[in-house]
């Protein structure tokens, strides 16, 4: 069983806010989804590769260059941010207090 | 016959013959879904404007006697996961309610090339995370067999609009069945393309090695339509492949696959070839389990043995990684899912209506966007991959799921040096009733008991209409084939349809 502080660590490695309520709940169905889970343990896995895809695939890299922007779309994308300065998007303070 | 009944090839043929105009059929549509979609709630989105003037112009193609393309002036729905240029897109989550697409995603462009109407967006399960819809942020779409019951998920909604003709086909995503499921359970047909089939830019994604792109039609022929039109390399998408359908791969039908734009000649070629003569099918044993709906498992035994009155040559096979499949996606899955879903933190888009300003700095900001914006069923996903990733689980969870993968794919080819297809059930169960599963997160998971091997092998996989339970709810035959040879999935699902007519 997944203990409830594994449970807050989890979330705040995962940037999630959960209230006592949603700990708790959280703490029985994931335990019981990994209790499921623990099935895999029985499969002798000794010498087998990994498939991290079902295919074969490459990585295919492009050239890192500056592409412009159609600034009808740079305009659309703008619109999107909660946010925005100068035709930036604008980010929370990152340190607590500002030093202003 | 109303015109909202009719297939692609019915339309084509139609159109051309000025039988009515692409806006008449167009118009049907939308008064059918205003009618119709009160009661099934299958659209998140309707796309009036852009249906109409889609419309219009393959009006004036015509009437300028041009040729047209298959899918012109066909109707279609688009599960709301998929980018449509100027349109929202939620996929289903409070986190993307006010998202509109900057781009079309290439399916999208190849549809619109084709000159297909694009009718709206449809309901999903939050992030396409579910088996019955119903954990959409927005609405809980319903089954057209039976409205107290659930259509399937995730992409429940396209399921629900083609079967109760709300648009002539539509697109839908399956990354552990939530295209044949939902197919099964609304008694129409879904294609899983082979992975790398079709490309995903413009897909938003839940988990990048098992996502697919493909079609939910009323026939197997239109199925085979849509993926040939969307089906092919994209230099958008470093998986996506191409060339092995240019060279067919070996596939013994392909004859038979060409000249279906002439849809009388494609028939009488189908016609022809009455028989499954010389193809073996397995059927694993694994797939027919306790707890299984004992009328659902007659159904399915009903239908291999139609398949073998048609010359196919049935053998029981083994799949001995079948009951590890499913804990194997449900840790690949997640731990995808929760590095995909990193980058929602409302900042460049995806603000929320009850955003708190009194949140100063940028940690609290993600912990309250993320905390509020995702649903249940996409936190306890993201939650679980996380942790099948972090730090002292990484080797015991996701590493061990990977080694297990490589096994499940393993029984398949060693199944396919044997035969050449294999017959299997699409879910263990009809529909289930609206809030029977909600409750009990595994229960739901293990709806997808049949469907999820399949992904983690990366091949192709139909779901055809096999019969009804209690003459009301339909249920899926699953015909599972060799990577990239869908093309033999059509034919042989083409020939049982015509039988089981």
């Amino acid at each position: 069983m997944i203990s409830k502080k594994e449970v807050k660590h989890i979330a705040k490695l995962a940037r999630l806010s959960l209230n006592k309520r949603e700990i708790l709940k959280m703490q029985q169905e994931l335990s019981k989804i990994l209790d499921y889970i623990e099935k895999l343990r029985k499969v002798d896995v000794s010498g087998v590769k990994p498939a991290p895809y079902s295919i074969q695939v490459e990585n295919i890299m492009r050239n890192d260059e500056v592409k412009t922007v159609d600034p009808t779309i740079k305009k659309k994308i703008l619109e999107q941010a909660p946010e925005t300065k100068d035709g930036f998007v604008k980010v929370k303070s990152i340190i607590d207090k500002p030093w202003s | 016959m109303e015109l909202t009944d009719l297939t692609i090839s019915e339309i084509h043929n139609r159109l051309k013959k000025k039988e009515f105009s692409a806006k008449e059929l167009c118009k049907a549509y939308l008064d059918r879904i205003e009618k119709e979609d009160k009661k099934i709630f299958s659209f998140l989105t309707v796309t009036k404007k852009l249906a109409l003037s889609q419309a219009e112009k393959i009006d004036n193609l015509i009437a300028k006697r041009e040729k047209l393309p298959i899918l012109a002036g066909v109707p279609a729905a688009i599960k709301d996961i998929i980018l449509v240029k100027d349109v929202r897109c939620t996929a289903g989550s409070k986190i993307l309610e006010n998202y509109t697409a900057i781009y079309d995603a290439t399916v999208i462009k190849k549809l619109k090339t084709q000159g297909v109407v694009i009718l709206g967006k449809t309901n999903l399960d939050e992030f396409a995370m579910g088996s019955s819809t119903e954990n959409s942020a927005f609405f809980k779409t319903k089954n057209p067999h039976d409205l107290s019951r659930v259509p399937g998920g995730s992409s429940g909604g396209s399921a629900a609009a083609v079967a109760a003709n709300l648009c002539t086909f539509a697109l839908g995503t399956d990354t552990g069945g939530s295209i044949r499921q939902p197919a099964s359970f609304c008694g129409i047909v879904g294609l899983k393309p082979t992975y790398g089939a079709v490309s995903r830019y413009g897909l938003i994604a839940f988990a990048s090695s098992l996502d697919q792109i493909g079609p939910i039609t009323k026939t197997v022929e239109d199925a085979k339509i849509v993926f040939d039109v969307i089906k092919g390399r994209d230099e958008m998408d470093s998986t996506s492949i191409g060339g092995g359908y240019d060279k067919g791969l070996g596939s013994p039908y392909r004859q038979v696959s060409k000249g279906y734009v002439t849809d009388k000649r494609y028939r009488n070629r189908l016609r022809n070839r009455q028989t499954l003569n010389n193809l073996r099918f397995g059927v694993p044993k694994e797939y027919f389990i306790e707890g299984m709906d004992p009328e659902v498992e007659e159904i399915i035994k009903e239908a291999i043995k139609k398949f073998e009155t048609l010359g196919a040559k049935i053998e029981e096979i083994s799949l001995p990684h079948t009951e590890y499949a499913l804990p194997c996606y449900y840790i690949i899955a997640p731990s995808e899912a929760s590095a995909n879903l990193a980058r929602y933190d409302a900042i460049r888009y995806g603000e929320l209506k009850t955003q708190n300003s009194k949140v100063k700095t940028l940690i609290d900001y993600y912990f309250k966007i993320r905390g509020e914006g995702f649903g249940e069923e996409v936190r306890r996903r993201i939650m679980l991959g996380t942790y099948a990733l972090s730090a002292g689980y990484y080797e015991a969870y996701y590493k061990r799921a990977l080694k297990v993968r490589t096994l499940v794919k393993q029984d398949f080819e060693k199944a396919f040096q044997k035969v050449d297809l294999i017959l299997t059930p699409v879910s263990p169960t009809p529909a289930f009733k609206l809030g029977e599963r909600v409750l009990d997160p595994l229960k739901m998971y293990l709806s997808d008991i049949f469907t999820v091997p399949v992904n983690l092998a990366g091949l192709p996989a139909i779901s055809i209409p096999a019969g009804k339970v209690k003459n009301k709810l339909p249920v899926g035959l699953q015909i599972i084939g060799q990577a990239f040879r869908e093309e033999e999935i059509f034919k042989v699902a083409s020939l049982f349809e015509e039988a089981n007519l």
